[in-house]
């Protein structure tokens, strides 16, 4: 197949999907595709596609306009069909206020949480209301933008005074801030290969991040986080990580490639914190560990996640 | 059930090693260098403004005076026709110098790598201004020291705290300053506390690395003595060709005693055998005419103009309760903002609105400078100055009114 991989892009996660479009390409290139990375934050996206009119395209975009359906809208217009979940439901995935309630509406357990609104603070006086917020979350909780990636302007809250700071950091990044209860528990990553009905989960991988926090230095500094793939927990509790993926998954419509993030509380229950329609691909990324715990290439993941974008392809 | 490794030698790893981390500024960072930002965040000489007519003559010229030597090893020190050459670089600032105690490093950046190396054992208490040049710290900091800070204030580094810290027993390993325009802070080490600091070290027996790449780029006023010049013996210049050549060739140097200069020039040999023959020929060139000092006086009048861009859209756009510094020379304006603003956690929002400085917090080694931001006017055009102040004033007011808001 001729693959064009779209990565890089404008976001502060530019780097990030950079390696994750370099790895892909080398794996699609491994398995005997011609295939290349289209970087849009440096090239006109629509002139090198059409130059050199690729099969299909494998979305390692991360971030703003990769993973809320900017992108995807523009190859539906050009006719180009590509891997990952449709733009509509993508701007649900990627933005946190939707997808919290998107979840609910699917039966995912899913912690505890308020939205904070840039607009509602600055012009309907909801600041006067921030102590409630803590009253009702609880803490610890964990403030993060609502719609942003790998972990970027998330802050963890331990007293209330600490929570406006916390809030204005994740309205730096969007334009609401999502408060969630903190679960204590193991940090769990559900990856998903295809499309619901057919979709599968791969086995689990837990997250042990040293300092305590899978904060950004903790995800992309080499060392700094343990992965256990499969995940240190029991059968039963890691079969009901994987129903709760899997009906997060269809619930939000999501295609061809996914990861799920979670946490298993300690009384082993497990807790969707969010979706990930464009998970990272880079050396330190969840889903190509969790491929290779189920006994797949890097090569053989990606072939799978294009061969699923091929039955939606035809009737986009 | 395996553990997956991202890293096989994770346990093999250097203590040093584990200040090395990625983080959301570099993030940031990487799409702060798109055209359509307005960069306050490199400091970036603007090389454009070197005659390619210039640059093409020395390399000529270098091949032609150099022959083949140029595409040879060079001994550790540096070759003896680069380090003549770049006497008086430091002459105009007073200081007399003998190519025999000099060591040509890959920039001077490499100086304070191999300073660190060979004076900082780990827990080694080390001086350093407050705020601190980001990449002395990051290069100090693989060698485990811990540091007194000794804070700044308009004339420089307040020396008295400096004396206050010896009183109470303390002894750094050696005293650093960037004295001239400092980075990140803009600020110049007056003449009495220049007096102050040379005659309290020399009396207490501690070395002062004076790390001087933006004394020559002076807008204003006479050219102030470098410490180097006020006591030879105690003094460990670093200089470099970055600013008044370019930083792409990688040439600086460390002018010491003798003892000391063995000992760099050991370190260097160990790190890299040599520089690069074909950029120190080249630099040497570049200053053997009188061109350079043309060249020079047009970056002083450029970088002249894009400082007083700067300095008359900051009282036009930024919040009436901030301060900042007004540099007679260099890159820097630093600003300290209201207590309420967190600088590194508003850098996001503001490469969204297409501006970027860098965060106060990276030039402390603990968490102060929350506040704080260093602004580089050396690269932007006045015109882009006065866009990205002024986008930068719109951020901050919408911020101030968020503020407002969370703490009504």
């Amino acid at each position: 197949m001729r693959v064009a991989i779209i990565a890089g892009g404008r976001t502060p996660e530019r780097d990030v999907s950079l390696r994750s479009g370099q790895r892909v390409s080398h794996a699609l290139v491994e398995g005997g595709h011609d295939a290349w990375v289209v970087d849009p934050g440096e090239v006109s996206l629509v002139e090198a596609l059409q130059e050199r009119a690729p099969d299909a395209c494998y979305l390692t975009l991360h971030g703003k306009e990769g993973e809320d359906g900017t992108v995807q809208r523009l190859l539906d217009l050009l006719g180009i069909p590509y891997t990952g979940t449709a733009p509509f439901d993508c701007e649900v995935a990627f933005d946190k206020v939707l997808a919290k309630d998107a979840l609910v509406r699917a039966g995912v357990r899913t912690p505890e949480w308020l939205v904070v609104e840039g607009w509602a603070l600055r012009d309907l006086g909801a600041g006067a209301a921030l102590s409630q917020v803590t009253d009702r979350v609880g803490l610890p909780c964990v403030v993060k933008p609502s719609r942003s990636g790998s972990a970027l302007g998330v802050s963890f809250v331990e007293r209330a005074s600490d929570l406006a700071a916390a809030v204005m950091a994740a309205l730096s990044f969007a334009g609401a801030a999502i408060v969630e209860a903190k679960v204590e528990g193991s940090e769990v990553a559900v990856g998903i290969v295809g499309t619901p009905p057919d979709a599968e989960a791969l086995p689990l991988v837990e997250i042990v991040a040293k300092s305590g926090v899978f904060d950004y230095a903790a995800r992309y500094t080499a060392g700094a986080t343990e992965y256990f793939a499969p995940a240190r927990v029991a059968s039963e509790i890691a079969a009901a990580c994987t129903e709760q993926a899997l009906r997060a998954t269809s619930g939000l419509h999501l295609r061809d490639v996914a990861r799920v993030d979670a946490i298993v509380d300690t009384d082993g229950q497990p807790w969707v914190l969010e979706v990930n329609v464009s998970p990272g691909m880079t050396d330190t990324s969840l889903l190509p560990m969790a491929a290779h715990a189920a006994g797949w290439t890097l090569t053989e993941l990606c072939e799978r996640v294009l061969r699923s974008s091929a039955s939606h392809a035809a009737a986009p | 059930m395996a553990e997956f490794s991202i890293d096989r030698f994770v346990e093999l790893y250097a203590d040093r090693a584990a200040g090395m981390s990625a983080s959301e500024v570099r993030a940031l960072f990487a799409v702060a260098s798109r055209p359509e930002i307005v960069s306050f965040a490199g400091g970036m000489p603007y090389v454009q403004a070197l005659p390619t007519g210039d640059v093409l003559a020395v390399v000529a010229d270098a091949l032609d005076v150099h022959g083949s030597t140029i595409l040879q090893y060079a001994g550790g020190q540096g070759h003896l026709s680069l380090r003549e050459r770049l006497i008086p670089l430091m002459t105009d600032e007073g200081v007399d110098a003998d190519p025999e105690d000099m060591v040509i490093t890959t920039g001077a950046q490499q100086a304070l790598d191999l300073i660190g190396k060979i004076f900082i054992d780990p827990g080694d208490l080390i001086a350093v201004e407050a705020p601190a040049y980001v990449g002395a710290l990051t290069a100090f900091g693989a060698y485990q020291p811990r540091y007194l800070q000794i804070d700044l204030d308009e004339d420089g580094m307040i020396v008295d705290q400096l004396e206050e810290a010896l009183v109470r027993g303390e002894r750094p390993k050696f005293v650093y300053t960037v004295p001239n325009f400092g980075n990140p802070a803009g600020v110049t080490l007056s003449l009495p506390r220049r007096h102050q600091l040379v005659a309290l070290c020399r009396e207490a027996g501690i070395p002062i690395i004076e790390d001087n790449p933006y004394g020559l780029l002076r807008f204003e006023g006479d050219a102030l003595p470098c410490l180097r010049s006020m006591d030879p013996e105690n003094v460990i210049y670093l200089g470099t060709v970055s600013k008044t050549f370019s930083p792409g060739v990688r040439v600086g140097w460390a002018l010491a005693e003798q003892s000391v200069v063995q000992r760099l020039v050991l370190a260097k040999e160990a790190a890299d055998l040599c520089g690069s023959s074909f950029t120190m020929l080249v630099t040497e060139r570049y200053f053997a005419g009188d061109r350079w000092r043309e060249n020079l006086s047009a970056f002083v009048d450029l970088y002249r103009s894009r400082r007083d861009a700067m300095l008359e859209a900051l009282p036009e756009h930024f919040p009436a309760d901030t301060t900042w510094t007004r540099p007679a020379g260099g890159f820097y304006v630093w600003a300290t903002l209201p207590g309420w603003v967190d600088t590194q956690a508003m850098l996001a929002a503001a490469v969204e609105r297409r501006v970027a400085y860098v965060p106060g917090t990276a030039f402390y080694p603990d968490d102060r400078g929350r506040n704080q931001m260093r602004l580089a006017f050396c690269y932007p055009t006045e015109d882009r100055i006065r866009e990205g102040i002024a986008r930068l004033g719109s951020l901050l007011d919408d911020e101030e009114q968020l503020y407002r808001s969370l703490h009504p």
